[in-house]
């Protein structure tokens, strides 16, 4: 962690170097994150190729078995249950994030149009179910969502005055399935959505609409030609800060979502506390992290871009 | 382009009644007479009596705030220290490294954090025999870890943002660099360093899932308790906490928010004064 020469830093980061602050100054957080977030990441994959043992830590290496054991990974690939796990997973996570992007982006760019006085009161309505408990965002749909609330009842009456006398319901099968799961992730994650794509949306400059306008193009014309193509970091940061917490969700799918079809993160913790199983609850765990590596790097690229354009 | 835009309005309306519904719903339903907890039976006030006669629950809020104070003011020195280092030093040895993990535990799903934390606290204890027990200290590591890499994004973007000039002008000056630092330096920053602490003990105080696997025998936290409640279904008493819990967030948050835009303000409108006066 030695501090190289300091090239264009300043006369303050200079009297860092010369004084060796800087080592204490970067020292300190780095081992901190190196012992308690890359240390035990590479347990989880020393994990992952251990063998089950029935003893207490219940892993081993070797044995009867290979001293890596890859049959956790090999599981994956042919146990119905993970290749269910990962494909409800990502299919609810893609599901949950295009909703997100269907109705944030609309509600960004409205905010973006609304008077400033009205702006800053409806972004801090955005930003505050943020700041309120997560658990409990969930626990209200299960008050909505459940078969004698006055919400699925509601919808049960619109549903049964629709659909022909002998397909009448008593209430909307609403929880316990994929669609509790995709709705509570969409109403969870809906400010990670809005927040990047206004930020992105507020940065553009009118002129080029009017200019675009002026030239005759219909306002249909100009958002797709002027405002969308613009928009798309946004679009990126907001749908990937929607998609990777949604594919590794625990919450969700343990309260409303449907015991028989399990999401990825529900088998990981499944695995882990209930079956003991701690080499293939760490060959699920990997698994799930080499899917978001993608993702995550290409997150933190849009991240370290927009540093730059701030800099 | 001075249309109104009719059909976002709609949009708008619509978002902001998806957000809200659930919450006033919830908050309505907190003051239920009946036990069961979605067909309106009365009004009444019974179940916030109860809440503050249960002892499970005063106990579990009183550890949460322990571990959310704690850990909130470790995570925010920490997260400063990264913060200002990769604002102000452009390249050292391991850099990209560490950007990198200040950015993956912002972003790593909660079971994966949750899941090597207790693998390093299990095999910490079958090795040095520590720690003997899982609960608070185990629980306050994890979440310094976690949140102090979101109190590094916020302090990163407003050095980013700060001018270096003023920390140059006071050194040109002859103050001592230690004096910039804590003259200069965290002053400008300190906006920043207090949103950083506020969001590291939000997000201890709300977290379940890496909670749930890092705590032990006897260490319940308010959300921990909330989720085996709520896991067996809705009840009124929960509804009522919900409902407090809302209340004194939302009405925090806006006051907050409120109070800092009218600094950002008033500072504007001096800084224009100032330039008038110039002139």
């Amino acid at each position: 962690m030695k501090a190289r020469s300091p090239g264009t830093d300043g006369a303050f980061a200079r009297w860092f170097h010369r004084t060796g602050w800087v080592r204490l100054l970067i020292g300190v957080p780095y081992i901190w994150l190196l012992v308690l977030f890359v240390v035990p990441f590479l347990i989880v994959v020393a994990m992952s190729v251990a063998t089950r043992t029935p003893t207490a830590p219940p892993f081993g290496y070797g044995g009867d078995n290979p001293v890596l054991n890859f049959e956790g990974y090999a599981r994956l690939f042919t146990d119905d249950l993970y290749i269910r796990a990962f494909t409800i997973s990502l299919s609810n996570a893609g599901l949950a994030t295009g909703l997100c992007l269907a109705l944030g982006y609309p509600m960004a760019l409205g905010l973006t149009r609304v008077r400033p006085a009205w702006r800053q009161i409806l972004l801090m309505l955005v930003i505050l179910p943020f700041w309120t408990s997560f658990l409990l965002r969930v626990y209200a749909w299960m008050g909505l969502m459940g078969s004698s609330s006055w919400f699925n009842q509601m919808l049960t009456g619109w549903y049964n005055a629709a659909v022909p006398a002998d397909w009448a319901l008593r209430s909307l099968p609403m929880m316990h399935s994929n669609f509790a799961v995709v709705l509570v992730m969409v109403y969870t994650y809906l400010p990670f959505m809005i927040l990047p794509l206004y930020a992105s949306l507020e940065r553009l400059d009118p002129v080029l609409d009017e200019a675009a306008m002026d030239l005759g193009t219909r306002p249909f014309g100009v958002f797709l030609d002027v405002t969308l193509p613009q928009s798309i970091p946004g679009i990126i940061a907001g749908g990937l800060l929607v998609f990777i917490p949604a594919a590794g969700e625990l919450v969700i799918p343990t309260l409303v979502g449907d015991a028989g079809s399990p999401m990825i993160g529900r088998v990981i913790a499944d695995e882990f506390s209930q079956a003991r199983d701690w080499p293939m609850a760490a060959s699920v765990a990997v698994a799930l992290l080499v899917l978001m590596v993608g993702p995550m790097m290409l997150y933190a690229h849009y991240q370290s871009k927009s540093d730059e354009a701030a800099s | 382009m001075n249309r109104r835009p009719v059909f976002l309005i709609c949009v708008l309306g619509f978002g902001f009644a998806f957000f809200y519904i659930p919450i006033l719903s919830m908050m309505v339903y907190s003051f239920n007479a009946s036990r069961l907890a979605t067909v309106w039976g009365g009004f009444s006030t019974k179940w916030y009596a109860s809440l503050f006669a249960n002892r499970q629950i005063v106990a579990a809020l009183v550890l949460s705030l322990k571990i959310a104070l704690l850990s909130a003011t470790v995570a925010t020195i920490l997260g400063t220290m990264a913060g200002i280092a990769l604002a102000r030093f452009r390249r050292f040895r391991g850099r990209t490294l560490f950007a990198g993990l200040v950015t993956a535990p912002l972003v790593m799903p909660e079971v994966i954090t949750g899941i090597s934390s207790l693998l390093l606290f299990l095999l910490m204890a079958d090795w040095i025999g520590w720690p003997g027990q899982r609960g608070f200290t185990t629980i306050t590591l994890a979440h310094i870890t976690f949140s102090m890499v979101f109190v590094t994004t916020v302090v990163q973007a407003r050095m980013i943002q700060a001018d270096r000039a003023i920390e140059e002008a006071a050194m040109d000056l002859g103050s001592r660099p230690w004096q910039v630092m804590f003259d200069v330096t965290l002053p400008v920053i300190f906006p920043a360093i207090l949103s950083g602490w506020l969001l590291a003990f939000t997000i201890s105080l709300d977290d379940v899932v890496i909670t749930s696997f890092t705590t032990g025998p006897g260490s319940t936290t308010l959300p921990l308790l909330i989720w085996s409640k709520v896991k067996l279904g809705v009840t009124p008493d929960v509804n009522a906490l919900a409902t407090l819990t809302v209340l004194i967030v939302g009405v925090g948050v806006a006051l907050a928010g409120w109070l800092l835009n009218r600094a950002a303000r008033r500072r504007e409108r001096e800084m224009r004064l100032a330039y008038r006066a110039n002139e």
